[in-house]
């Protein structure tokens, strides 16, 4: 199973999934097509509700499709049972047995799998050690904190070395400092176990720096897909650009601009001058961040934008400045 | 005065409280008592004695009946736990919400239906199929010639069902499935799911459940005295049948004994709810 096959990774092909509901069918994950390749840390990014859980339900085979097919190595899985499926899942809700010590739980998948005694054992306290949590494997699941059940799951998932590992909002629970470390733990252990990682989450920042590419979902539907370089800078859709980072959105008269869609530009992007530029405006107020400092400026039209710079300026509330913002910057969305 | 205006502090309520207590058990504490009366006139003392137990041991008929009452309780608890659990499991989030609702209470409503009507209409039912010329009639017959207490477990087990049922629904509804699919995303088979997860999950529901059947059936008269053909007698009915020649020291002693073993059963039962809530 750990062999390593000539794989052409997982192809989902105009996926669906309704559900009934009360107030008629919802229609959770609305003609996906995705293609994964192998090895890739291929993130799902959107807000709450817009079908990740769903999508990657049907990759485990949790739920079935309403219609479309999903290919895992040229190989249609649809009539896989999930217990069939080289995939594995760390649950959003960890799904911990609550029954079972830390180390039985990480155990389970390779048990059942019928592996020998020895190699589960190492392979267990591996899986603990790489978690950080060697010293908790006679715990109870009911023990521990939070994260420290979200990483058992992990280990839990991890520990069977799957062709994919799906994981579901798998830091989210984390502290700050755990979370940045867990992050590059995850990278290293995808790149150097050679597993597909499928990886939900609604952090943009978590997204930008794991991800080799990410799909901007959005009530459904795909809204985008590229690297993460590609999604912030190029963004598809208004939506992607105001989900990713921050985008200020004007109408491009207020630029100077002879367009009459919306002009977006990251705060990062643009500078201002007491001199010429491409907008006039005042600043309202400055907002000290530490790293960056942040100035909110009402323009002549009346719209409000941020403006973002790695040194305080010598500007003062009120002052009257104009807008600098290197054309290849802007961002033109089609919607 | 505060205390005073709450309407448990009207007078008699605490005094009928009282009343009703020493009315359950006052007359359970004598039979217990006069158990262990040294003559056989069960309303005057005449001293301490066990000699009504041994007695009772020595009762062939009686030990019979027990031993009957034993297989047969311990047969339809088996059966009737099976039986609920597998049908807790079948109608759980796989039914729509309104006939969720139903099937849960047709599961649950014999519990409310007149004992009576429950025996009649199972021992009309044996009569049918018995009479009835088919195969399953002829073959049944020969069942219950060799072994006399089939009828019985049939009927215990299926009257025992709901109360097996009660708990067993009630533990699962506790349990989320994403443990389930959990199980099956680490390669559990549904069988594998089954005895490594839901199993010992649903085991404290189980054990209450049993414990409730097996002291239901242990219990029962009516039914089984209206099912039960000659060679089947269990332990109330043999009681019911020594009560008519008169009340004897030795029936103190039997009930006692059965009076003990119930208690036991409902106190563990009591004990793994309580264990499983904390
Ligand atoms: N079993 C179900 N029955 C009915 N509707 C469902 C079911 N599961 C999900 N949905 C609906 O499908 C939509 C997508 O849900 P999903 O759980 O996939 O969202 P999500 O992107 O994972 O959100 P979150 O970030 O909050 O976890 C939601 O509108 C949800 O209400
Ligand atoms: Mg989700």
């Amino acid at each position: 199973m750990i062999l390593k096959t000539m794989s052409s990774g997982l192809v989902i092909q105009t996926v669906s999934k309704t559900f009934p509901s009360p107030t008629g069918p919802v229609r959770a994950v609305d003609n996906v097509s995705l293609t994964i390749q192998p090895n890739e840390f291929f993130t799902l990014l959107g807000p709450s509700g817009c079908g990740k859980t769903t999508l990657l339900r049907m990759i485990a085979g949790l739920d079935i499709p309403t219609s479309g097919s999903i290919l895992l190595d040229n190989q249609d899985i649809a009539p896989l049972p999930a217990y069939q499926r080289p995939v594995n899942t760390v649950f959003q809700s960890y799904a911990l047995f609550p029954h079972m010590t830390v180390t039985d739980n990480i155990a389970f998948g390779m048990k059942m799998q019928g592996k020998p005694k020895t190699e589960i054992d190492k392979a267990v306290k591996e899986a603990l050690a790489l978690v950080r949590l060697d010293d908790k494997g006679e715990r109870m699941p009911a023990q521990l904190s939070g994260g420290q059940q979200q990483r058992v799951a992990l280990a839990r998932a991890l520990v069977n070395h799957p062709k994919i590992l799906l994981l579901d909002e798998s830091l989210s629970a984390l502290d700050y400092k755990l979370r940045k470390e867990m992050q590059i733990e995850l990278k290293r252990l995808q790149r150097e176990t050679g597993i597909t990682f499928i990886f939900v989450t609604h952090d943009q920042d978590e997204a930008l720096s794991m991800s080799d590419r990410i799909a901007v979902m959005e009530k459904g539907n795909v809204a985008q897909i590229g690297t993460p370089q590609e999604i912030y800078d190029r963004p598809a859709t208004r939506f992607v650009a105001d989900f990713i980072g921050i985008c200020n959105f004007v109408k491009a008269s207020s630029l100077g601009l002879n367009d009459n869609c919306d002009i977006g530009f990251r705060p990062e992007d643009a500078s201002f001058t007491v001199g010429r530029g491409m907008g006039k405006g005042n600043i309202r107020h400055i907002n000290y961040r530490g790293a960056v400092t942040h100035y909110i400026i009402e323009l002549e039209g009346g719209e409000t934008i941020t403006l973002s710079e790695d040194d305080p300026q010598n500007v003062e509330v009120n002052d009257a400045v104009s807008l600098v913002i290197p054309p290849e910057r802007l961002i033109r969305c089609t919607a | 005065m505060a205390a005073s205006t709450s309407p448990s502090r009207l007078p008699g309520v605490a005094t009928t409280a009282y009343l009703s207590l020493a009315f359950l058990y006052i007359p359970i504490l004598v039979v217990i008592f006069f158990s262990f009366n040294a003559n056989s006139l069960i309303t005057v003392w005449h001293g301490f004695t066990t000699d009504w137990y041994v007695k009772a041991y020595e009762n062939e008929d009686l030990r019979r009946a027990t031993w009957n009452s034993m297989i047969v309780a311990v047969g339809a608890t088996f059966f009737s736990t099976v039986l609920a659990l597998m049908a807790a499991m079948g109608m759980r989030g796989r039914l729509p919400r309104g006939l969720a609702g139903t099937s849960q209470m047709m599961m649950t409503l014999p519990l409310l239906i007149p004992e009576i009507v429950i025996a009649i209409a199972t021992m009309s039912f044996f009569s049918i199929i018995l009479r009835s010329e088919f195969m399953a009639g002829t073959a049944f017959l020969k069942l219950v010639d060799q072994y006399p207490l089939t009828q019985v477990l049939i009927a215990h087990t299926v009257f025992c069902v709901p109360f097996a049922y009660s708990p067993i629904r009630a533990r699962i509804e506790t349990l989320p499935p994403s443990l389930f699919e959990a199980a099956a995303d680490l390669y559990a088979t549904p069988w594998q799911s089954f005895r490594r997860v839901t199993l010992p999950l649903m085991m404290p529901g189980v054990t209450s459940g049993a414990m409730l059947a097996f002291i239901t059936s242990l219990d029962d008269f009516i039914i089984t005295q209206m099912v039960a053909p000659p060679g089947a007698m269990t332990l109330p009915v043999y009681i019911y049948s020594m009560v008519r020649k008169g009340i004897t020291p030795e029936i103190n002693a039997v009930s006692a004994i059965l009076l003990v073993i119930s208690i036991l059963l409902v106190v563990s039962s009591y004990v793994i709810n309580q264990r499983k809530a904390s």
